[in-house]
């Protein structure tokens, strides 16, 4: 019976209960068993039971999901990876997890995320790494880590995570799953700790794109908590395509270039993919984003102004870790960031500081804004000669454990094809299209504002035909 | 010896205003005053992780009431940005406020030009135990959220006044002005109107501006002008010896009337300020504009100009009544009681009736009605009363209400007319009474005329007209 759960998708496995087939309860007893057990340490805290149980008819059906530790959840640890909320229960819960919880998902457990969901590797982390359940000496990628190695290894029918300039995306590249990142202002951020707050949105990390949809469908809409989110003109469906007749997938020469750093391997399946799709019946078309080779830099420096901004807060007065000192105010502010934040936290915050100063913040912040605003124009363009872009998640697979953790610059090259779609707001996925030498590869396809529908069938359509049923151990997380 | 140079000071003002909205700036608690600490906070105002500001719509309209009734050009769309500052009464780390593009821009009020008004949220509001009264040597400091995140105006004059007294005057119409207009209580006292100024000298005729300091923490209208004084003489005397006046921050003690710079680290700030982007641009539709000006009372300067001009009444006294709403209104609904009395003498009567209301009182909420007080006026214009019979009816009317007709009738106040015989008795008894004053009357010595008068009023309990008196003593002498 429990391996036959585990082989059940998050849509198949509320269909399974609605139709009677299996109980909800039993569900997420299962899964809470499997997370408990967690070897990867992709799990913060797991629930004892669900909260509440699934509304009669609920379209989730009880089908708990795991949730990053950056949304708030009331009376549940939400550290954000973070020393400095060691131990915060917040007394509200986020938009977004309410909506699945009204919708029939209850939470869980939190997942493990880089501090702050600063990172792609989840080595910063104040609560340890997360290990990729395809190997466990390499990173599941971040900053969603925890969530995708959680759904990768079965521990979690789904999860939420969220992404900023690539970190859904990066993840579920490396952990072999499927990761959507909305457009800006498609899910509420009301309730997630923010990093960036014009880049971050909340998005689904989930085995199939069937499952991408079904999630996404309960977390979207205008919430009246926050004054960025806005109504999706039409309602999420789920995805039925079969064939891309008539679809043009544009590739971006900057991106898929030299420039880009991309192996081999990943190279590869890329181009196995793209074959698969034009077999389809798309075509490939290359297209160009001129002003994408400048998105990281004008990445890193609208997002660590934004974070230098949004991270103040943690000051040691109303919350989490204090550490005082003496008689002096300014002491204690400093001992209490310098013990609660971490490398990768701290660099970022002085980056920002620094941007923001008086004297650079036209040559720097200024700039990156520009720079923004051309790279959205970009897409606009290129969207008017290609219907969807495509490009590799990331330039490798997973690496190990440690391998680019002191060297900033390599780390950040991570998201080099991902951070583009963030600056620019627009919708995109990521789907397994293969392994290299035994590691998921991911499939990057990105569309215009508000194309999750056309985007998810497209995505769907490539899903099906490439028929990736790769799995790690699914042992990994212990109890199976 | 060469004249000393004369210098001429230099001020402006930032004025930040509570707005009297229901709940705060960018979340959905209540304001509350007095209040026990800590009862009217939330996620946002706390600034928890994971919250998000949501803009007051009550907040925003009253802004650009504001800029309306100070004459501002409204912005069709306007930025909030984030002043970043570490301080514990600022739970987020930064201040949500208008930066580069405020909702209101320019506009004048009196003979003073507005730079701006901005949209804002307060700070909380810190208690520090131990003697120095600030954060820095104190044992210990409490943080009270309830005021953090009230709604702010910010409104900030060009340099365009040039003594402490006028920056006091501008300052009350300014107050008088936005409380004509309910968007606030503009109580100094109770911090709901706080006002810095900037203070410069320049040599008289210069149109330069010297170095200027910015003086805090002057929170009454007396201290306001005591501050601005004190450092315009500190001022003259660093520049008539040569010494060069300091750009700082300086605190006003209103204990010693001394001011006192603030910690170079207090004040020296990189805000660092950035587009608030949990925020979209706050745009104002010309229906939100235009709701706004529909509410817009007739200001007190158009009030003062026109009981000055149509109405006649002196520049001074239409200012008195203009200049507290309470009181313009009483006075108009008076006068259009249409009971025959002259807007001048109403005028006057309502100083009487506001001295015996006592400071600050609203007639409105007094027993006098306007209908009452109107009559009265009429009264005592036609001489139906005399004047002194007034003042004793204002009285009556302020203790117990009712129609002054039936309290002259009850305590027999009406004025003893002239055509009534009793009158001619008295005047004829003050005459018998005094031989001596008559004679001296009678021999063109007026002075004589007070003792005469004086008992004839004795004698009427003041309800004769002193004219009547005057009259009738020259008839009964021949004069």
């Amino acid at each position: 019976m429990s391996s036959d759960l585990l082989q059940l998708s998050a849509a198949q496995a509320a269909a399974a209960i609605r139709a009677g087939e299996i109980d909800a309860t039993e569900l997420f007893a299962f899964y809470r068993a499997r997370a408990a057990a967690d070897q990867l340490n992709a799990f913060t805290w797991v629930a004892e039971a669900a909260a509440t149980a699934a509304p009669a008819g609920a379209p989730l059906a009880g089908v708990p999901v795991a949730v990053k530790d950056l949304f708030c959840t009331e009376g549940v640890p939400s550290q954000s990876g973070s020393r400095i909320l060691e131990g915060y229960r917040p007394p509200y819960t986020a938009t977004v997890v309410r909506r699945l919880a009204a919708a029939g998902a209850p939470l869980l457990g939190k997942t493990n995320q880089d501090e702050f969901a600063m990172g792609s590797s989840n080595e910063n982390s104040a609560y340890g790494p997360v290990l990729n359940p395809w190997d466990r000496t390499r990173v599941p990628g971040g900053s969603s880590g925890g969530s995708a190695a959680a759904v990768a290894a079965g521990l979690a029918p789904w999860a939420l995570g969220t992404d900023t300039g690539g970190s859904i995306r990066q993840p579920a590249a490396f952990s072999g799953i499927v990761g959507l990142k909305p457009t800006y202002g498609a899910c509420s951020r009301y309730g997630m700790i923010a990093f960036a707050s014009s880049l971050d949105q909340a998005g689904p990390l989930t085995r199939d794109v069937t499952d991408a949809a079904l999630l996404l469908r309960h977390m979207v809409g205008r919430d009246a908590n926050d004054s960025t989110s806005l109504e999706l003109p039409e309602e999420i469906r789920l995805p039925r395509r079969g064939e891309l007749h008539g679809v043009r997938l544009g590739v971006p020469e900057e991106l898929t270039g030299s420039a880009g750093g991309i192996d081999s391997g990943v190279r590869a399946s890329f181009e196995a993919a793209l074959a698969q799709a034009q077999a389809l019946g798309a075509s490939i078309e290359t297209c160009t984003l001129p002003h994408a080779p400048h998105a990281l830099s004008a990445y890193y420096i609208i997002a660590p102004a934004e974070a230098s901004a949004n991270l103040a807060r943690f000051d040691g007065v109303r919350y989490g870790l204090r550490v005082a000192g003496d008689t002096d105010l300014d002491t204690m502010y400093s001992r209490t960031r310098a013990q609660g934040f971490g490398a990768e936290v701290k660099r970022r915050i002085m980056l920002g500081t620094y941007a923001l100063s008086s004297g650079y913040y036209d040559a720097y912040y200024g700039t990156a804004q520009r720079v923004r605003t051309r790279i959205s124009e970009d897409f606009r363009t290129a969207f008017s000669a290609v219907d969807f872009i495509v490009t590799p998640t990331a330039p490798t697979t997973a690496f190990e454990l440690g391998a680019k953790s002191h060297d900033p610059l390599a780390m950040y090259l991570n998201d080099f094809c991902t951070v583009p779609m963030s600056l620019a707001g627009i919708p995109a996925i990521s789907i397994p299209c293969g392994l290299s030498d035994g590691l998921p590869v991911g499939l990057q396809l990105a569309g215009p504002a508000f194309s999750e529908n056309a985007l998810l069938d497209v995505a769907y359509a490539i899903e099906q035909a490439l028929g990736f049923d790769g799995r790690p151990a699914l042992s990994a997380g212990g109890a199976a | 010896m060469a004249a000393e140079t004369e210098y001429e000071p230099v001020i402006g003002l930032e004025i930040h205003v509570q707005l009297k909205t229901r709940t705060k700036m960018f979340c959905g608690c209540e304001l509350s005053f007095g209040d026990p600490p800590n009862t009217h906070t939330c996620p946002r105002c706390l600034g928890l992780p994971g919250t998000l500001p949501v803009i007051n719509a009550q907040a925003v309209h009253y802004g650009i009431m504001i800029g309306l009734a100070l004459g501002s050009q409204i912005a069709a769309r306007s930025q909030f940005h984030r002043k970043n500052y570490f301080y514990p009464d600022l739970p987020k780390g930064y201040q949500i406020s208008q930066y580069d593009v405020p909702l209101c821009s320019g506009g004048r009020l009196g003979e003073v030009r507005i730079h701006r008004v901005h949209l804002e949220e307060d700070a909380a509001k810190l208690v520090h135990a131990g003697s120095s009264g600030r954060i820095h040597g104190a044992e210990r400091s409490a943080v009270d959220f309830n005021r953090g995140g009230t709604p702010l105006a910010e409104i900030v004059t060009e340099p365009d006044l040039r003594s402490a007294e006028a920056a006091r005057e501008w300052l009350t119409l300014l107050r008088t002005t936005l409380r004509a207009i309910g968007v606030s209580d503009v109580n100094m006292e109770e911090g709901s109107l706080r006002c810095d100024a900037n203070v410069s000298l320049r040599p008289v005729g210069s149109s330069e501006l010297g170095t200027k300091t910015e003086l805090k923490n002057m929170n009454s209208f007396r201290f306001l002008a005591q501050g601005i004084r004190a450092e315009v003489e500190r001022q003259t005397e660093l520049l008539r010896s040569g010494r060069p006046v300091q750009q700082e921050t300086l605190h006003f003690d209103p204990a010693s009337g001394s001011l006192t710079p603030l910690r170079s680290k207090e004040e020296a700030h990189d805000y660092r300020y950035f587009p608030e982007p949990d925020l979209v641009p706050l745009e104002a539709t010309a229906e939100m504009i235009d709701a706004a000006r529909a509410q817009l009372p007739e200001l007190p300067s158009a009030r003062a100009e026109r009981f000055a001009g149509a109405l006649g009444l002196p520049a001074e006294r239409a200012r008195e009544l203009a200049f507290r709403p309470e009181l313009g209104d009483f006075f108009e609904v008076a006068l259009a009681a249409d009971a025959g009395a002259e807007p001048a003498a109403l005028a006057n009567w309502m100083q009487t009736l506001v001295e015996r209301l006592g400071d600050g009182a609203d007639p409105a909420s007094s027993l006098v009605t306007p209908q009452a007080f109107a009559s009265l006026v009429a009264m005592v214009s036609e001489k139906a009363i005399s004047r002194d019979a007034g003042r004793e009816v204002i009285e009556l009317l302020v203790a117990e209400g009712g129609d002054p007709g039936t309290i002259v009738e009850r305590e027999g106040l009406g004025a003893i007319s002239a055509d009534d015989d009793s009158l001619s008795a008295v005047v004829a008894a003050a005459l018998a009474a005094d031989p001596a004053a008559a004679e001296q009357v009678r021999s063109g010595n007026m002075k004589a005329m007070g003792p005469l008068v004086g008992y004839v009023m004795r004698e009427t309990k003041g309800r004769a007209d002193g004219g009547e008196i005057n009259r009738l003593i020259r008839e009964q002498l021949g004069l």
